[in-house]
């Protein structure tokens, strides 16, 4: 596609309500193509930022994490990075702020907490609760 | 193909629906799913039964809904294979949503319509409230007015809807009961002819291509929801030329005609009557006696309710007086859908006939010959006075005191 999809004309469009996810056919094996060496179309949603929605941000503390995979697991929006098994971050161009990620993870204290979306992640970080004794509240 | 093949003569006695379920075998579906309705259940029943005995070699989904159905339909077809399916009635009122998102994914399914009237009161005789109810959801409409035709159409249909400019669903009409349970004398052709008259399944953009990965039915706002909208159009308005051509090719190979708009006696025809379904063939029997009293009687039918072929048929209107419009479908407040498209096509035309708009035959009410020649005389009233002699619309057939709520 050299033109925008923006710009385009009906008779220019694909039939159908279909988009393609990348610009050429495939001649690589997906599955062990990493999402960032991948050829995306300008159609993939993976070129749209989509975070607008967000009020609160998950921020993710690395010294805590123990790589369980609970949060890249359950994100509703794969906005939880992931590479051989080790957290790396969150991707906010598609995190919604549902905080899903912050309630199934399992450490004392969390490694991921929310913070409101105008917070500097560096201080958010300084603002780590300590860990919780046994029957404590949440 | 790893199926059996299935002897046939040369004329079997079939009736609408078996027709259907044949036409699905010959074009070696990949995928039926349906779940059964009256009066197009046979149709799948047929299908099951061949499928059961080796006669098939694709997929035969049960479903739990037509809605089911359709989504069935609408996966294995962006998935890339041949899909059909049938209904009538409140199962094609469940599938509606679903056949909006068939034609806007642009997938050539195959749905066979039995018509049938919509509840509520139940009931399961024909009409046409079904096919007018999925009259802008975007597929090609083909209407059958007997068994052969709908075989006929069916087989069509497939080629239709799969041809590389059209690559949209396709709808083949047919009558509840009339047609679907009334068994006829049918030609069909032989399992290889019918199936090379179609011709393989070419898939497009195949969901399960997995090298060039592709996602359906998208959501696209108002960024480019109008663009898609306009190419459906375009394709469908430009599939016109490409039935008729698809009519021609079938023609050769059968000597059976078939037209945008059939007529019959329309060349001299002062009075005419405009209907759809079975209603034509009993109208073409009322035009032949009155002709024989020298009242120059003609028929004319749509082959197509969408794309409507609105020049065709106003082409052929123009020498006509006065003309009866018969809708087989509850009015719901307005003028019958048929006579809505009749006037659209004329409007701006030269000359223009007087029109009437008769709703008639709801829910599998006869009409015979006798009452489409009583609507003749009427036209010919029309035609003597050159204006309307009564109202614009009338119930025709309604017990109790006449009944229209529009007159000028
Ligand atoms: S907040 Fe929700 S969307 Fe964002 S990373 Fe966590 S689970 Fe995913
Ligand atoms: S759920 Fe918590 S501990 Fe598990 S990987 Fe995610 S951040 Fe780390």
């Amino acid at each position: 596609m050299s033109k925008s999809i923006k710009e385009m004309g009906w008779d220019e469009l694909v039939p159908g309500a279909a988009l393609f996810s990348f610009n050429a056919n495939v001649d690589y094996l997906m599955a062990e193509t990493q999402p960032e060496d991948r050829i995306y179309a300008e159609t993939n949603s993976k070129n749209a930022y989509v975070g607008d929605w967000r009020v609160f941000k998950p921020v993710w503390n690395s010294e805590l994490c123990i790589d369980c995979q609970n949060c890249w697991l359950f994100c509703p929006d794969t906005a939880i990075i992931s590479r051989n098994k080790e957290m790396v971050g969150v991707d906010y161009d598609h995190c919604k702020g549902c905080g899903i990620c912050v309630e199934v993870c399992p450490t004392n204290p969390k490694s991921l907490l929310m913070f409101n979306e105008i917070e500097k992640n560096e201080d958010a970080l300084t603002k780590w609760p300590e860990k919780k004794k046994k029957g404590e509240e949440e | 193909m790893n199926r059996k093949e299935m002897e046939l003569n040369s004329v079997e006695v079939w009736d609408g629906n078996t027709c259907n379920a044949q036409a699905f075998r010959q074009a070696s579906v990949d995928v039926v799913a349906a779940y059964p309705i009256t009066p197009s259940t046979n149709t799948v029943e047929n299908y099951a039964t061949f499928h059961a005995n080796g006669y098939v070699d694709g997929e035969f989904i049960m479903v739990e809904s037509e809605h089911a159905a359709m989504s069935a339909c609408v996966g294995a077809a962006a998935a890339g294979g041949r899909v059909a399916t049938a209904t009538s009635s409140q199962g094609c009122a469940l599938m509606v949503e679903v056949l909006y998102q068939c034609a806007g994914m642009r997938l050539p399914a195959v749905l066979c319509l039995v018509n049938r009237a919509l509840a509520a009161p139940l009931n399961v005789n024909g009409d046409h409230s079904d096919m007018y109810l999925t009259r802008d959801a975007g597929w090609i409409q083909l209407d059958s007015f007997n068994a052969q035709e709908a075989y006929d159409l069916t087989l069509m249909s497939f080629k239709i809807g799969e041809h590389k400019d059209v690559r949209l669903p396709v709808i083949s009409n047919q009558d509840g009961f009339l047609t679907s349970h009334t068994a006829q004398t049918v030609r069909p052709l032989p399992d290889k002819v019918a199936y090379d008259f179609i011709g393989d399944y070419v898939q497009v953009n195949a969901m399960l291509d997995f090298s060039k990965p592709v996602t359906h039915g998208v959501q696209t706002e108002h960024d480019w929801h109008f663009e898609h909208k306009a190419k459906q159009h375009a394709a469908l308005q430009g599939a016109l030329p490409i039935v008729e051509e698809i009519f021609k090719e079938f023609k050769k190979l059968t000597g059976r005609e078939y037209n945008l708009v059939e007529t019959h006696k329309m060349d001299d025809a002062e009075v005419a009557i405009v209907c759809l379904g079975t209603t034509y063939e009993t109208a073409t029997i009322a035009a032949d006696e009155l002709r024989e009293q020298g009242i120059k009687a003609g028929v004319i039918a749509p082959r197509l309710f969408r794309p409507f072929p609105l020049v065709q048929l106003a082409q052929k209107l123009q020498n006509v007086k006065a003309l009866a419009c018969m809708d087989r479908s509850a009015p719901g407040g307005t003028v019958g859908a048929l006579y809505n498209e009749v006037a659209g096509a004329l409007f701006n035309t030269p000359a223009r006939p007087v029109l009437r708009n008769l709703i008639y035959g709801l829910g599998g009410r006869d009409i015979t010959v006798n009452e489409l020649k009583e609507i003749f005389t009427d036209l010919q009233n029309d035609a003597k006075n050159g204006k309307l002699t009564g109202k614009i619309q009338r119930l025709h057939g309604v017990r109790g005191p006449e009944l229209s709520f529009y007159e000028l």
